[in-house]
């Protein structure tokens, strides 16, 4: 039997505000314990929490990214349980009637294009952080809480289960993870667990129309862990239903070490969080005034400035969406654009290429990348205008990454990378190369394709690289159809 | 040094001080000597050197000659200054310079780091904290009777309750240890105590009052508001304790009102000063004069609805047809909102923690267990019920439909009166000592006091007699329901009808502590 895998994602995706959700203490990460906790986040009797308006804004931003509709007035409530890092005993979240509702995130495929639709956003809380091991000043076998997160401001963005595969829950991950940096609202940081991704995974017989039974995996914090543990699940789900058993609703965890799911609660055991609305909190009311407000500030959104991508310059949707993949990146091609390459598939092919491996090698940031647009630009417009050859250019790029060059024409100029231009000297290297290669010679006219390339190559070599590959196998040609 | 009596109002007192007829030191002092000598377990907390202290700034501000710039609150002909006036505070508030417990076992000894924002406000007017008032465990009661730390008796008779929850700061007024106190209202604890020991007490409008620094019970009914002898006095403290806080969403931004200014002018303005209420329609409701209500208390309030009628005010019969519905309505959702107020007191930041917990839930367990009181449980356990999923829309969804029905009520009946009057409880205070009744009993001695808080209204109790037989000591209360945001007029009333009558003025005769 062929199956069919069913995913749904929920990202917690923690908001770029300077203080809390509910109270005025500082968001920054990685303080000392409890040092940013203010009274409201320790739950002291009397205190009560107050909307901070920062985090509205980001959710608002969302809903407008997404294309979805904001609440006019949407409600607080309280989820109730028991946790000694969560201190009021509840978590205050949006239940029934959340902030941001609908809307769609758009994923490249290798079917191309794919919406995916989401059912909702809402804005929640954090909670704090219990620490089992290794606590400083504490005894073995005592756990101390963190309480720093604790109110730090979530927005919960919660998908329709339409993906069908692992690569595209990851597209749909990243995607989502690239619009929330890309508007401003999340850091992105996944280390620091800024962007968490819980999947729900359901398997069925394909072309059954009712989905399965589905788990969910929580607390995912790379896009690896995310694929590799929806792939594992799904195998253990149809495993478990090609013997004859049936899959439970449960919450599991991924071990990464071990590749493989656990279960951490069932159903059965779930809480029943007793949600009811927030007495201390009025309803959110947003006003179409506040959502301009927010849309004037709106950056151009990947999806608006792909589709300016390819109808304007013509990139393929893989090259466009690659390029709008983060706003840095497409920033930095935008600059190379606006400098003075005029080529755009060749200038995404540069920066999706050398660029981007140079800076996987270095592990740096497109925005602290060692070269700069108009460095690359510069580069750009000499291999389209013959100076260099595409396999040059690399050579080029890497004088200028090493910083000893303020231009490309600098380092072409000083190293000498020009192209051939003079045809006696190029002429003369292909004959040489005839002359001494009868071998190949009979082989090229023996219909072999390849001994043309080796034949290429050795010009290209006599030329130290800067003879035109076009130039020279054209020559080749015309002596050997004229030799004959 | 003039002989001040110990049972003076607020007003006199100001005007004691104004005059140097005293020093707040020595004001401070006398209540300080009456405090310690108390006899009905009101204080839970006093801190002589604190409220010294503030006597003497008070008494600087006093000297200076003026009330430091600050707008005076009742600052109309008929206000005074509150600088220099001793007040204690519910042990609902938290405060710095006294522990705060809500008279729970789970906050013994609890310190909080700031103060309420009502406690705040008072000591900005310059008025002097004497000490922390015992009430019900987290202001779950009637009676005064469910606090750790013991029962407070009402001092008109020490075999009586004082009502609650505001149990000791009722008692600690009507026993002359202090002329004014705070308390919290929930369901009716700032008016049934002040109905029970003869004192004046309001309740505002829901978001009146900042509940920041009020220990929540039941976050959308509770409010903060003044018990003392007189509806000025009340006036006067109301305008000082109210107004917009940023730091309680559920403040209302409105303009600050003196209550007190133009108190004695008559309800409609100009007219005959001996009629001062003419033109206020007053509604009757049926329900509150129906079977459960004692004859004695039904004698008093008839008396003072004839009084009312005498200074000129005209009755008309309302009807509140879901009176009797709103005792399960609130007794749902004030369970179902304490039982998540009070999930924070679970031993792992501060308050009780059991000893030796084997595992966490037994941490929980256990220090909850033991920290809190048998109604405080109750409570918890009926909220945790009606949340519940499966009960959840039965329960708590009800009541809230029950609940917008009783707002309604009094909607209607606000079209063809301008107040409500009735009893504030349908008996005199009961015995300290009656054997445990029926919880649900209990319950139903709120019937009258509920709606208001359903329905966020302004209500008050004003002293207006006495029982009879065994019961010639225990107080009995008016109750004044107004329109949203019409503390004034409820004022205003009360205050016309002190001018007429002395019950506000009469005092216990202790013999324990006379």
């Amino acid at each position: 039997m062929s199956w069919e895998i069913v995913l749904g994602l929920e990202a917690h995706v923690q908001l770029r505000t300077q203080s809390k959700i509910f109270s005025p203490a500082s968001t920054a990460f990685g303080a000392a314990p409890n040092t940013q906790a203010h009274m409201i986040d320790m739950a002291l009797p009397g205190v009560l929490p107050v909307m901070n308006r920062e985090a509205v804004a980001c959710a608002i931003r969302f809903g407008l990214a997404v294309d979805a509709t904001i609440a006019g007035s949407s409600i607080f409530a309280r989820k109730n349980y028991f946790y000694p890092d969560l201190p009021k005993g509840y978590q205050i979240s949006q239940y029934e009637i959340p902030v941001v509702q609908g809307g769609a995130v758009t994923i490249v495929t290798d079917q191309g294009l794919k919406s995916i639709a989401l059912t909702r956003a809402h804005l929640e809380e954090d909670a704090g952080k219990s620490i089992h091991e290794g606590v400083e000043g504490l005894p073995q076998g005592c756990s101390g809480i963190d309480l720093n997160r604790a109110g730090t401001p979530l927005l919960e963005i919660v998908s329709e289960p339409v993906m069908r595969s692992a690569k595209e829950a990851v597209a749909y991950a990243k995607a989502l993870h690239s619009l929330v940096t890309w508007i401003g609202i999340c850091d992105g940081n996944l280390q620091e667990g800024s962007f968490r991704i819980d999947a729900n995974v359901s398997v069925r017989p394909v072309g059954q129309v009712a989905f399965g039974t589905r788990c969910e995996i929580k607390n995912l914090n790379s896009f690896r862990f995310l694929e590799k543990a929806i792939e594992v699940e799904a195998l253990r789900q149809i495993a478990l239903i090609e013997d004859g058993g049936t899959v439970t609703q449960e919450t599991r965890l991924f071990d990464p070490d071990r590749e493989e799911t656990r279960a951490m609660r069932s159903k059965e055991d779930a809480q029943d969080y007793r949600y009811f609305p927030d007495p201390d909190l009025p309803p959110l009311v947003i006003s179409q005034d506040w959502i301009d407000r927010v849309r004037s500030e709106m950056p151009e959104l990947p999806n608006m400035l792909r589709e300016r991508l390819v109808k304007h310059y013509g990139l393929s949707d893989y090259d466009a969406s690659m390029v709008v993949a983060s706003r840095d990146t497409a920033q930095y091609f935008s600059e190379v654009l606006a400098s003075q390459a005029t080529d755009a598939k060749l200038a995404a092919n540069w920066v999706m290429g050398e660029l981007a491996s140079s800076l996987n090698r270095e592990d740096l940031d497109i925005s602290e990348s060692k070269v700069s647009p108009s460095q690359l630009a510069g580069l750009i417009a000499r291999i389209t205008d013959g100076t260099v050859s595409n396999k040059i250019g690399r050579d080029v790029f890497a004088a200028l990454w090493s910083g000893a060059f303020e231009s490309a024409d600098a380092a072409i100029e000083a190293r000498g990378l020009k192209q051939i231009q003079d045809s006696g000297l190029i002429a003369r290297f292909v004959d040489d190369v005839i002359a001494a290669n009868p071998t190949m010679v009979e082989e090229f006219k023996a219909g072999k394709e390849k001994a043309m390339n080796a034949l290429v190559g050795q010009v290209m070599k006599k030329s130290q690289g800067k003879a035109n590959p076009q130039q020279v196998s054209d020559l080749i040609k015309e002596r050997l159809s004229a030799g004959v | 040094m003039a002989a001040i009596s110990p049972f003076s109002d607020l007003a006199s007192l100001a005007k004691a001080l104004s005059g140097k007829a005293i020093s707040v030191p020595e004001l401070v002092q006398i209540f300080l000597s009456r405090i310690a000598a108390d006899t009905t377990n009101s204080f839970l907390a006093t801190n002589p050197e604190a409220s010294l202290a503030m006597a003497a700034s008070a008494q600087k501000r006093l000297d200076s000659g003026n009330s430091d710039g600050r707008p005076a609150t009742g600052n109309g002909p008929q206000g005074f200054s509150l600088v220099g006036l001793p007040i204690g505070h519910k042990d609902i508030f938290v405060t710095r310079d006294w522990p705060t417990t809500a008279a729970s076992k789970i906050l013994k000894d609890y310190r909080s780091p700031f103060d309420a924002t009502v406690v705040e406000r008072l000591e900005l007017a310059g008025m002097v904290g004497m000490g922390k008032l015992n009430c019900d465990e987290f202001a779950m009661g009637s009676g005064n009777t469910h606090s750790a730390f013991g029962p407070v008796r009402n001092p008109w008779d020490l075999q009586a309750i004082p009502g609650g929850s505001s149990g000791g700061s009722a008692a600690a007024v009507a026993g002359g240890l202090l002329p004014a106190a705070t308390g919290t209202d929930t369901g009716g604890s700032i008016r049934q105590p002040a109905a029970m020991c003869g004192l004046t007490g309001i309740k505002p409008t829901y978001g009146r009052a900042s509940r920041w620094g009020m220990i929540a019970y039941a976050s959308s009914l509770d409010q903060a508001g003044p018990i003392a002898r007189t509806a000025l006095d009340c006036a006067v403290l109301l305008s000082a304790m109210v107004g917009f806080d940023e730091k309680d969403s559920t403040s209302l931004e409105r303009p600050s009102e003196d209550f007190a200014n133009g108190i004695s002018e008559p309800v409609r303005g100009a007219g005959d000063p001996r009629l001062p209420l003419k033109g206020l329609r007053l509604g009757l409701p049926r329900e509150f004069f129906s079977d459960g209500l004692s004859t004695e208390v039904r004698q008093a309030i008839e008396a003072a609805i004839a009084e009312l009628k005498s200074l000129g005010a005209e009755t008309v019969d309302v009807g509140l047809p879901r009176t009797s519905l709103s005792i399960p309505a609130y007794y749902v959702i004030a369970p179902a909102e304490a039982s998540s107020n009070l999930s924070r007191f679970d031993g792992v930041r501060y308050g009780h923690r059991t000893a030796g917990p084997k595992d966490l839930e037994d941490l929980y367990c256990r220090s909850r267990s033991e920290g809190f009181g048998k109604e405080v449980q109750r409570r918890i356990l009926i909220g945790t019920f009606v949340l519940s999923h499966g009960y959840y829309d039965a329960y708590y969804i009800q009541a809230q439909r029950v609940r917008r029905l009783v707002a309604q009520d009094f909607d209607a009946a606000f079209r063809s009166c301008d107040l409500i009057v009735g009893p504030v409880a349908p008996t005199v205070a009961w015995a300290i000592d009656a054997p445990i009744k029926d919880p649900l009993q209990d319950y139903l001695a709120d019937i009258y006091t509920l709606g208001v808080n359903l329905a966020g209204l302004p209500a008050m109790s004003v002293p207006c007699g006495f029982g009879n037989g065994d019961h010639k000591q225990r107080p009995i209360g008016l109750q004044l329901i107004g329109r949203k945001f019409e503390e004034k007029q409820l004022l205003k009333v009360a205050h016309h009808f002190q001018r007429a009558t002395d019950w506000h003025q009469r005092t216990p005769t202790m013999g324990a502590s006379e």
